[in-house]
């Protein structure tokens, strides 16, 4: 038996975007706020904190996942991507992101590290997927900038891409 | 919005989770995938003193399935549910109502034990499992007892499991040969709670209805194989037994004139899938 007690903090560690990290959380600290204020990492978005904006969403354990919805102390052992981990190296998009860029799927930006998340594994396990499916899919974020439009055709415009040179992920 | 505090334990055994509950009793909450109850800790609508963690438990992370019934396992996300290949020719009504619980990004973390749990009145799979006369398991330490959907939910978020049980399963019968399925729902966007949503199994003499959405728990009804008028006036009836009331969403009238409709459609869909 293994119980946190609530008013201490207590260590947390997990594999983010491929490497060890860890930091010190109370039970009650959502892995939002972990990432952002323990770890510094700043891509993954709050909006709603409840799970309906889909701002936080980030992939744990290779599915995605809503980081409002998860305490740090859940992810202990884990193995976490968020936005930071999508491009290549330094200086290149992915080609998701490339295609987000073209497309111009943002404009405040507020959405996009949760949609990018969620598409990238999609578009994973997903290589040719209809114009429906990706809308039903989308349905899981919310924008209030783009119109969703443009995201559909980066969307699809990606997944083409990833079908022909699937080496670029 | 950020959480009380509560401890938390991350369970390596049931009975480590029976010991907690026993314990703590209505100041513990089982946390599975956290969909429902993060939001509610997050808006302090649930305080409670210790969330049990129970998705390290390989023993609760399984779907076994016979002739008869589909066991689905407290540890199992809907996603996983909804990714396994015999599940549409097991029992078609869960596939077509698990793509309607949640969004993607939401399934992929939430249970189907927790969602049943909660007994949201809106939510799906209490309402496919009232209308697929599933049942629910429950453990307090060596005790076990099932109970029907049926006496299961109790009313809005209230159920019949006690403080110190854990759901350990659901059971839902396998579609059965001659019988048909179908699920319809209403709702602002997808991925909304329902405003309605309507489940049917039918067979060559009989039909079941079941709705969510319109009272504080999914209500059923089943009548003998009607057709034409005689079904609108039997459909008009159950919609006026129901306790439907006036929301921000929709009006009680409103919410009865989709049962009538609805529920005919979903009938009629049922009957063209009898195999
Ligand atoms: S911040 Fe997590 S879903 Fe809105
Ligand atoms: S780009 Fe502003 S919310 Fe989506």
């Amino acid at each position: 038996m293994h119980r946190l007690s609530a008013d201490r903090r207590h260590r947390v560690r997990f594999t983010l975007n491929g490497k060890p990290v860890e930091a010190d959380a109370e039970p009650r600290m959502l892995l939002t706020d972990f990432l952002r204020h323990e770890l510094g990492q700043t891509g993954t978005h709050v909006g709603c904190e409840h799970g309906v904006c889909g701002a936080c969403t980030i992939e744990i354990d290779g599915v995605p996942a809503r980081a409002c919805l998860t305490l740090a102390v859940q992810a202990d052992g884990a193995t976490i991507r968020t936005v930071e981990g999508l491009a290549p190296e330094p200086g290149r998009l992915s080609v998701l992101q490339d295609a987000f860029r073209r497309h111009h799927a943002l404009q405040c930006g507020f959405c996009t590290a949760g949609i990018l998340m969620s598409l990238d594994g999609y578009l994973r396990r997903h290589s040719a997927p209809t114009e429906a499916e990706l809308r039903e899919f989308l349905g899981g974020h919310l924008c209030r900038c783009t119109g969703y439009t443009p995201i559909l055709a980066a969307a699809l415009d990606a997944a083409k891409t990833l079908r022909e040179v699937p080496a670029h992920a | 919005m950020k959480p009380a505090r509560f401890d938390y334990q991350r369970a390596d055994t049931l009975a480590e989770v029976h010991a907690a509950l026993a314990e703590y009793g209505n100041d513990a909450r089982v946390m599975a995938g956290g969909q429902t109850l993060m939001p509610m800790l997050s808006m302090r609508l649930a305080r409670p003193k210790l969330l049990v963690d129970i998705m390290h438990l390989p023993e609760l992370a399984r779907i076994e399935a016979d002739a008869k019934v589909i066991r689905i396992g407290a540890g199992v996300r809907q996603a996983e549910l909804l990714a396994w290949p015999e599940l549409a020719q097991r029992q078609p009504l869960l596939a077509s109502a698990l793509p309607w619980v949640g969004h993607a990004q939401t399934r992929s973390r939430g249970t189907v034990c927790g969602s049943v749990a909660h007994a949201d009145p809106s939510a799906e799979l209490p309402l496919a499992m009232l209308a697929l006369d599933g049942s629910i398991e429950l453990s307090a330490g060596r005790k076990r007892r099932s109970v029907t959907a049926q006496d299961f939910f109790t009313g809005m978020m209230s159920t019949a499991r006690g403080h110190d049980e854990l759901i350990e399963a659901v059971s839902i019968p396998t579609r059965r040969a001659g019988t048909g399925t179908a699920f319809a729902e209403f709702g602002r966007r997808h991925g909304d709670f329902a405003i309605v949503a309507c489940a049917a199994v039918v067979a060559a003499d009989r039909v079941t209805l079941a709705v969510g959405g319109v009272g504080d728990k999914p209500e059923r009804r089943d009548f003998p194989a009607l057709d034409g008028g005689a079904l609108d006036d039997a459909l008009n009836a159950f919609a006026w037994d129901l306790d439907a009331r006036d929301d921000l969403h929709a009006t009680a009238a409103y919410r009865r004139e989709l049962v009538r409709r609805m529920g005919r459609d979903t009938i009629e869909e049922a009957r063209r899938c009898i195999a």
